[in-house]
């Protein structure tokens, strides 16, 4: 059973309809001892860092999601709950994340030659680095496939964690894996059949 | 790189996709279930969904089929028709709407760009602006093109992306059902006024004018239509090998 974390945000009905299209058991809990009893936990997210860490934390699932990733079990984090893995972020002031990935979550903005929009919506290919072996989470997945972008920020000072970039002027971190901790910045529920097939490896790591 | 989105438009009255559609080999081609798949299989990298419905009654009948689509399509989904309160834009999302497009309802009451902004996040509010010529100059039209605002399109988009709108779909008024090609003109206008993603929509009659349109404002991030693709004029998956021929960056 894949735990999809309720905690007041984001598009939820898409990522449960996906986990049922490939025939994976999803439910969609706020609840700690049904997140505790669940082989893996995504954890999704739209919207402002702030807002979704203080909601978060308010409803007491920040220390559930981080206690149940050390634990060793697979945490998959989806655009802003990827962005959430991180030690903090600088959007509009600073923020703390959860501290599972080291790195900042920074503003694309600045980082962008001129001519180029932000926030980067759209279809964008994955490029994986040369450097390591093709993540678990691409395992069904060739480099070039596209995936389903919308964000304004990205993560930044994380290197070794990255899995996967897209160009967009500069490499924008695309996908990050620490251990058994997933994170992509793209919706992989939203992103057809390279989308379903990355929900399906996660759902066998 | 990021590449260039094709967007098929559905319109929705009670239940069922209206304004010619013509597919042979679909069964139930008036079916937004059928139709959304064959679609989202085609390589659509998006859809929008209006509801173009009167009832109450419709309406409900209208966030049923939208559930159904959403939970078995899985590409970004865009709902417009007759939004005009944050209650409208909690009743698309919940029914799985990724983004929500706002045209009257805006224009009558700005400030919904801005709370729904607030509320759902840039990404979620799409301006729809249906323009036409006056007197030489852009002009915003209202209720499905049909009453003259007086509003200048330019200004307008600008207010618009300062609101904190996420996406604009300019529509032309002067092209629309022509099938003479995208109004490059109006369009090449807006793209310079704004800064946000700028969708390309009336006029579409063949896949070339899709390569015109994106070759000349290579600003314009993604082209709709409606009709040619309903009709088989245009084939979704031919269209793209076309523009990748042509060099346009398009997601095969």
């Amino acid at each position: 059973m894949i735990a999809i974390i309720d905690y007041g945000v984001g598009n939820l009905f898409s990522l449960r309809s996906s986990f049922q299209y490939i025939g994976a058991d999803a439910i969609v809990t706020g609840d700690a001892d049904e997140i505790a009893r669940c082989e893996r936990i995504v954890l999704p997210g739209v919207g402002a860092f702030r807002d979704a860490a203080e909601k978060l934390r308010r409803a007491g699932l920040d220390e559930v999601v981080r206690r149940e990733a050390l634990s060793g079990k697979p945490l998959l984090g989806i655009c802003l709950g990827m962005q959430m893995l991180f030690d903090r972020s600088l959007e509009y002031g600073e923020h703390k994340g959860l501290g599972l990935i080291p790195g900042s979550v920074v503003p694309l903005a600045p980082l962008l030659p001129p001519g180029l929009k932000v926030p980067h919506i759209g279809w964008n290919a994955l490029i994986f680095p040369k450097d390591r072996p093709k993540s678990r989470l691409f395992r069904f997945v060739g480099e070039g496939e596209h995936v389903y972008f919308v964000h304004s920020y990205h993560a930044s000072g994380c290197e070794d964690a990255v899995t996967a970039t897209a160009e967009y002027g500069v490499p924008v971190t695309a996908a990050v894996e620490r251990g058994n901790v997933f994170g992509t910045q793209f919706h992989p529920e939203k992103s057809g059949q390279t989308g379903l097939n990355i929900l399906r490896a996660f759902c066998s790591v | 790189m990021i590449t260039k989105r094709i967007i098929p438009c559905l319109d929705v009255k009670d239940g069922r996709v209206v304004k010619g559609v013509n597919f042979q080999k679909l069964g139930d081609v008036s079916s937004p279930v059928t139709l959304a798949k064959h679609y989202s299989d085609a390589g659509a990298d998006e859809l929008v969904f209006y509801d173009i419905t009167a009832s109450v009654e419709e309406r409900r009948l209208f966030t049923d089929i939208l559930r159904e689509v959403a939970s078995c399509i899985f590409i970004p989904l865009t709902v417009g028709g007759g939004i005009s309160s944050l209650d409208d834009f909690d009743r698309v999302l919940k029914c799985g709407a990724d983004k929500v497009s706002v045209n009257s309802g805006a224009i009558r009451n700005p400030s919904l760009i801005l709370e729904a902004a607030r509320k759902y996040g840039d990404q979620c509010v799409v301006l729809s602006v249906d323009i036409k010529r006056v007197d030489g100059r852009f002009r915003v039209f209202a209720r499905g093109g049909r009453d003259d605002t007086g509003l200048d399109a330019i200004e307008w988009v600008r207010k618009g992306e300062s609101l904190g709108a996420g996406e604009l779909v300019v529509n032309s008024i002067d092209t629309d059902g022509v099938k003479g090609g995208f109004d490059l003109e109006m369009l090449e206008a807006i793209c310079d006024a704004v800064s946000i993603p700028v969708i390309a929509s009336g006029g579409a009659g063949s896949a070339e004018d899709f390569v015109r349109l994106f070759k000349t404002i290579p600003k314009v991030d993604a082209g709709l239509a409606a009709s040619i693709f309903h009709f088989g004029e245009v084939e979704i998956p031919a269209l793209k090998r076309l523009l990748a021929s042509e060099g346009i960056p398009v997601r095969i």
